[in-house]
């Protein structure tokens, strides 16, 4: 499902794409795998390259060293052309959620399906049940501007999903919701995970953790400092 | 797989970032140029064309000391070089100037008077030809027999003065043809480039969604050819007028009363070449295809700085 085997990651200085050739390494030697339908909070520090980690799994960035396979494609050594599909079956919820300022709840929702070229009556119908499901039936048609944080959040979370993916991650998922709102969140993760859904949750929320106990991936400094998963295969 | 996206869904905001007002009224303008550059080009053609014709069945022949002895019979020079020029074959008329239209003719050089200057002017024959291809070696051979030292001129060096002038008009029309298209596409992809970086949010958040780079050049390159091919349509309409005024202006140079030109709609129409009203919808056109191809360029360039 996905496998790390000493993966190393710098920044170029101007930032987006990774090159050996300049700025220091944020990770280090990362090491572990996950099989397909686990759960796995991450956590760690702030500062400790959570989000680099998870940007490695959304494939924002390529490593520079090391190798990393990411749902059956080694994504080292894949053509450029290989990534989109693969980051059509990869869900993200991210922290400043990343809407399109000037598009609808529901067409944020509906990019994913669209950009896969789905017929639009079935997105039509799914999108709907979703944002209805995630409590939004009422702002289909309302900008992210017009949202509270929380319900830009859900829509970040709704868009997240719509495609079923096989790999789903969230980066502090519940940082703008009331209790009340993230068990609903973690109620919909859970169910990804539970129809094969593969889940990744990076979180500071250690409460959220002790109600929904799970394997932990650990982060410090750039390194895997423990992972508490039975068969991670992680190194430190 | 074929997607069914909505038209109009305009997931990137192209429609603030590649907005309708500057690069349309910029494109306008280059369109209008290239209507005046290719008017020029079909133009000159035309005149080039009318004046070979014209040229090419007449001739000029002198006759020095026209009033002597020729050199058989009893006759003036010039009227045995008549007599010989009006029955050989293929000659449809030779006219004398008279001493009046050779005066008119010499007027630009010589002034007012030339006929009292003490120069020996030739006799000057205008000689109309049925055939545009005459040969002309025997012929000046048989008028220098009658009357030695007269000279045949055909307008062969004119002519080819008159090509090489129409062929350098046409290179210059056709090099402001290139330059413009090059000017536009340039435009294109400065506008294409100030749209990716204002839209590089968005743009980045649609690559991670998944979205291939054929999806995105294609979004930037359909809001290019439109813009671009609605810019052209607007600056080939504007400069139809000026084209037909044009025409009208010139159509006396190739042979056409001017005032035949536009008392009516489709006598207006009509007056310009139909080589012009075939090229003129190929402007919006290729403007649209300089518009599609640049943004396709520049966006895929630029898409490469992401994974």
């Amino acid at each position: 499902m996905l496998r790390f085997e000493a993966v190393g990651l710098r920044y170029q200085r101007s930032g987006v794409r990774a090159d050996a050739s300049a700025g220091p390494e944020v990770l280090h030697d990362i090491s572990f795998r996950l099989e397909a339908g686990a759960f796995r909070w991450l956590m760690g520090p702030s500062g400790a390259c959570k989000t680099s980690l998870l940007r490695l799994l959304y494939l924002a960035v390529r490593p520079t060293r090391g190798r990393l396979t990411l749902l059956g494609t080694d994504v080292t050594t894949a053509p450029r052309r290989a990534l989109p599909p693969l980051r059509r079956r990869i869900g993200v919820v991210f922290q400043d959620f990343r809407l399109l300022p000037h598009l609808s709840a529901f067409d944020n929702v509906a990019l994913p399906l669209r950009i896969a070229g789905r017929p639009e009556g079935q997105i039509r119908a799914d999108v709907s049940e979703l944002l209805r499901w995630v409590g939004l039936s009422r702002h289909l048609d309302t900008r992210p501007a017009e949202l509270s944080g929380g319900e830009q959040q859900r829509v970040a979370i709704a868009r997240s999903v719509i495609t079923r993916p096989a790999l789903l991650l969230a980066d502090e998922p519940t940082g703008n919701l009331d209790d009340g709102q993230a068990e609903r969140l973690m109620q919909l993760f859970k169910e990804m995970n539970r129809i094969g859904t593969t889940v990744i949750v990076a979180t500071h929320n250690e409460a959220l953790v002790e109600r929904h106990p799970a394997p932990t991936l650990h982060i410090a400094n750039g390194r895997l400092a423990a992972s508490d998963g039975p068969a991670d295969g992680w190194v430190a | 797989m074929m997607s069914l996206r909505p038209s109009g869904f305009d997931e990137l905001g192209l429609r603030r970032a590649l907005s309708d007002r500057m690069l349309p009224l910029l494109v306008a303008a280059m369109t209008f140029l290239a209507a005046l550059a290719m008017a020029g080009w079909f133009g000159t053609a035309a005149l080039a064309r009318h004046w070979q014709q014209g040229a090419d069945t007449s001739l000029t022949v002198q006759v020095p000391q026209a009033t002597d002895p020729a050199a058989h019979g009893g006759q003036t020079r010039l009227a045995a070089v008549l007599a010989l020029l009006t029955g050989t074959p293929g000659v449809a008329s030779a006219h004398a100037l008279s001493d009046q239209e050779l005066a008119d003719l010499l007027k630009p050089w010589l002034g007012q008077g030339a006929e009292r200057l003490a120069i020996p002017i030739p006799a000057v024959i205008a000689v109309r030809l049925t055939d545009a291809d005459p040969h002309l070696e025997p012929l000046s051979h048989r008028l220098d027999d009658v009357a030695p030292g007269t000279l045949v001129e055909d307008h062969d060096r004119w002519i080819a003065r008159l090509a090489v002038l129409a062929r350098s008009l046409q290179a210059c029309a056709a090099l402001a043809l290139l330059l413009v298209a090059g000017i536009a596409a340039s435009v294109i992809a400065v506008a294409t480039r100030a749209g990716l970086s204002t839209r590089r949010e968005a743009i980045e958040i649609v690559h991670g969604l998944g979205a291939t780079d054929a999806y995105i050049a294609g979004r930037f390159a359909a809001r290019a050819t439109l813009l671009a091919a609605g810019g052209a349509a607007a600056g080939a309409l504007v400069a139809l007028p000026v084209l037909l005024a044009l025409a009208r202006m010139a159509a006396p140079f190739v042979g056409e009363p001017a005032a035949a030109a536009a008392d009516t709609l489709p006598d207006a129409l009509g007056a310009l070449p139909a080589a012009l009203w075939l090229a003129l919808p190929c402007l919006p056109v290729s403007a649209g295809a300089i518009g599609f191809a640049t943004a396709q360029g520049a966006v895929r360039r630029w898409l490469r700085r992401l994974p």
